[in-house]
């Protein structure tokens, strides 16, 4: 009787167990290929970096001498300054203006006309990157740009007087929000259109006005989508490479060869040859980055994808 | 903030003047967005019709005329015997066998992780996620490092290989199988004989095809559009993908660069021609994917 019944335990575990264990080769043989690559190029950098950071060229152990070193570089406190300036004037813009234009789009609008508002504020984002930055030095040329009539208003009568260092975080910004916010405020718009009409009805119902109505009832529902946007504008903008350094070749080296930290570290290495100080201002980066996104991550349910 | 009302029949009240002003700041600040956004494109597609004198001299959004625009592409191919060309072939191919290496990795990876159980899934999942979050062009200077150590500097595949790796495709991809799927359908499919290898190809990848779109479109446009990588990596300019190239053109531009620029014929119009060819492709993807780029982006909505 005993006997039987444990017999019918195992087997009942075994069929269990069969399928399980298939699948489970069958996983392995499915993630292999991109689990190289994320080794290759997502965890073996990242430790290499912090290896780098922690070493010295002749690899002796000295750990943290790089991160005081590049700190204490007369260089990293500006390039850090500017670059969280520019975040917090990016970050700001951006979600005000993307849910803002989102929600005008959203209410006030007959959907065809809104449908043509998205599409053409969304073209310029195939110009990112290098393109993008090129077509603004011709913006913000008084000599050809389209508005120069403005720049002269405002007291930029050449392209020098554009290209002040007080200016460079708000080109930064225009260059970004051109390329960047069209996409956003699509998104952000079909967040919106998923919020029920009844919700939206009852609000009406209650006397809310449409600003009212987007304050309270539209925006904290779509509250995710905000956080992720910044999340992603946060990542993006620690990232500040192209946009200084093109601008810094167009400028006849007025613009600081080393206005972000990734030109920074791009100095360190290629013309100082200093490979480990180059990867400890990386460290520096990689830890504003995570620390940004997981403030942001914990406050909004993101990334709880895996409940099952 | 009391006489402002939706703009719907039953709701409206002509005269009112809350909503006036309302309407007044809403038509101000679309109507300032639209040219901050529009301006610059018909600026830019109408430039290589001038030549640099016009551009400076004309009204800004005139058009020039069509053999202006012959000229300016000739001037543009004759840079360095076609070189753009060139950059614009190496682009095709690091982009194009990126695209491939990402979607014979991602697809299976993003399928995988939400329908088969294996030890280390987890793991594997989360570390996916922060790698997706972490700023990528801090990376860039290590992965360098690491080609050079492997002696891939200079050759494509220090490009195509990290241009693979995409694990923002991965979580696109295991949310629309952890959503769309239902994992019943695979064990009905298991008790009828069906191999793992089967099933991936007979049911998940034809039931795959709207997030394959859209993992081939962001990974073909964000590879396209990459600049720190392969202006670290290539050292020569026969093996320039195009961005780097821009970057090239405009280091030859006499208004910006009157040293090394002179004597060339590189001059506005030509570089907003070498602009557009650039864009072109990623522009028609553009063109249609707004809805793609919505669900995409949307994806992780559907979970709840």
């Amino acid at each position: 009787m005993t006997l039987l019944e444990s017999r019918r335990v195992t087997a009942t575990a075994r069929r269990r167990g069969v399928p399980r264990r298939r699948g489970g080769l069958a996983g392995y043989f499915f993630v292999g290929g991109y689990a190289v690559l994320l080794l290759a190029f997502g965890v073996f950098p990242t430790v290499y970096a912090f290896y780098l950071s922690l070493t010295n060229d002749r690899g002796q152990f000295t750990g943290i001498n790089q991160f005081v070193k590049v700190a204490q570089d007369y260089r990293f406190v500006p390039a850090f300054t500017d670059m969280l300036l520019y975040l917090a004037m990016w970050l700001v813009v951006l979600v005000g203006l993307t849910v803002l234009v989102a929600v005008v789009l959203r209410g006030r609008m007959r959907p065809g006309l809104s449908a043509l508002f998205r599409f053409l504020f969304y073209i310029p984002g195939a110009l990112a990157g290098v393109a993008s930055v090129l077509v603004w030095l011709f913006m913000l040329d008084p000599a050809v740009s389209p508005v120069s009539w403005l720049l002269d208003s405002l007291g930029f009568h050449s392209f020098a007087a554009v290209l002040t260092p007080g200016n460079l975080p708000v080109i930064f910004v225009l260059i970004a929000f051109w390329t960047g916010a069209g996409g956003w405020i699509v998104v952000m718009y079909g967040a919106l259109n998923n919020i029920p009409d009844e919700v939206l009805e009852a609000a009406r119902m209650d006397g809310a006005g449409p600003w009212k109505t987007a304050w309270h009832i539209q925006i904290p529902m779509i509250r995710q989508w905000i956080a992720y946007m910044a999340i992603l504008a946060f990542a993006a903008g620690t990232q500040l490479f192209v946009e200084p350094q093109l601008l810094q070749t167009a400028s006849l080296g007025r613009v600081t060869p080393t206005w972000s930290p990734n030109q920074l570290a791009y100095v360190f290495a290629f013309q100082q040859g200093d490979f480990n100080g180059a990867a400890a201002i990386s460290v520096f980066l990689l830890a504003l980055g995570l620390i940004g996104a997981g403030l942001l991550v914990r406050r909004s349910d993101m990334f709880k994808v895996d409940e099952t | 903030m009391t006489g402002i009302t939706f703009d719907s029949p039953t709701a409206r009240r002509p005269g009112a003047p809350g909503r006036v002003l309302s309407t007044a700041v809403v038509v101000l600040l679309l109507g300032l967005l639209l040219v901050f956004f529009v301006l610059p494109v018909i600026w830019l597609l109408l430039a290589p019709s001038k030549t640099a004198g016009q551009i400076v001299s004309d009204p800004p959004l005139s058009f020039g005329s069509f053999s202006q625009i012959g000229a300016a592409w000739k001037h543009l191919t004759s840079f360095q015997n076609g070189a753009l060309l060139v950059w614009l072939k190496n682009s095709a191919v690091y982009s194009g066998a990126s695209l491939l290496l990402t979607l014979a990795t991602s697809v299976p990876a993003g399928y995988a992780l939400a329908l088969t159980k294996f030890r280390g899934r987890k793991t594997l999942l989360m570390v996916t996620l922060v790698t997706m979050i972490m700023p990528s062009a801090t990376l860039v200077l290590p992965i360098f490092l690491e080609l050079n150590k492997f002696h891939l500097i200079g050759t494509v595949w220090s490009i195509i290989l990290p241009f693979s790796f995409y694990p923002f495709g991965v979580y696109l991809v295991y949310i629309y199988f952890a959503t769309s799927l239902p994992r019943e359908i695979l064990a009905a499919a298991r008790i009828d004989g069906c191999s793992e290898w089967q099933i991936f190809t007979h049911i998940a990848l034809p039931l795959a095809k709207p997030v394959i779109g859209l993992v081939a479109f962001f990974s073909f446009v964000g590879n396209w559009n990459n600049f720190f990588l392969p202006y670290l990596v290539l050292p020569d300019s026969n093996e320039f993908p195009i961005q780097v190239g821009l970057n090239q053109l405009l280091s030859s531009t006499p208004s910006f660069n009157p040293v090394a620029g002179a004597g060339l014929n590189i001059t506005v119009p030509e570089l907003a021609l070498a602009i557009i060819i650039a864009i072109l492709p990623v522009l028609v993807l553009f063109l249609f994917s707004q809805r793609t780029l919505v669900s995409g982006m949307l994806a992780g909505a559907t979970k709840e």
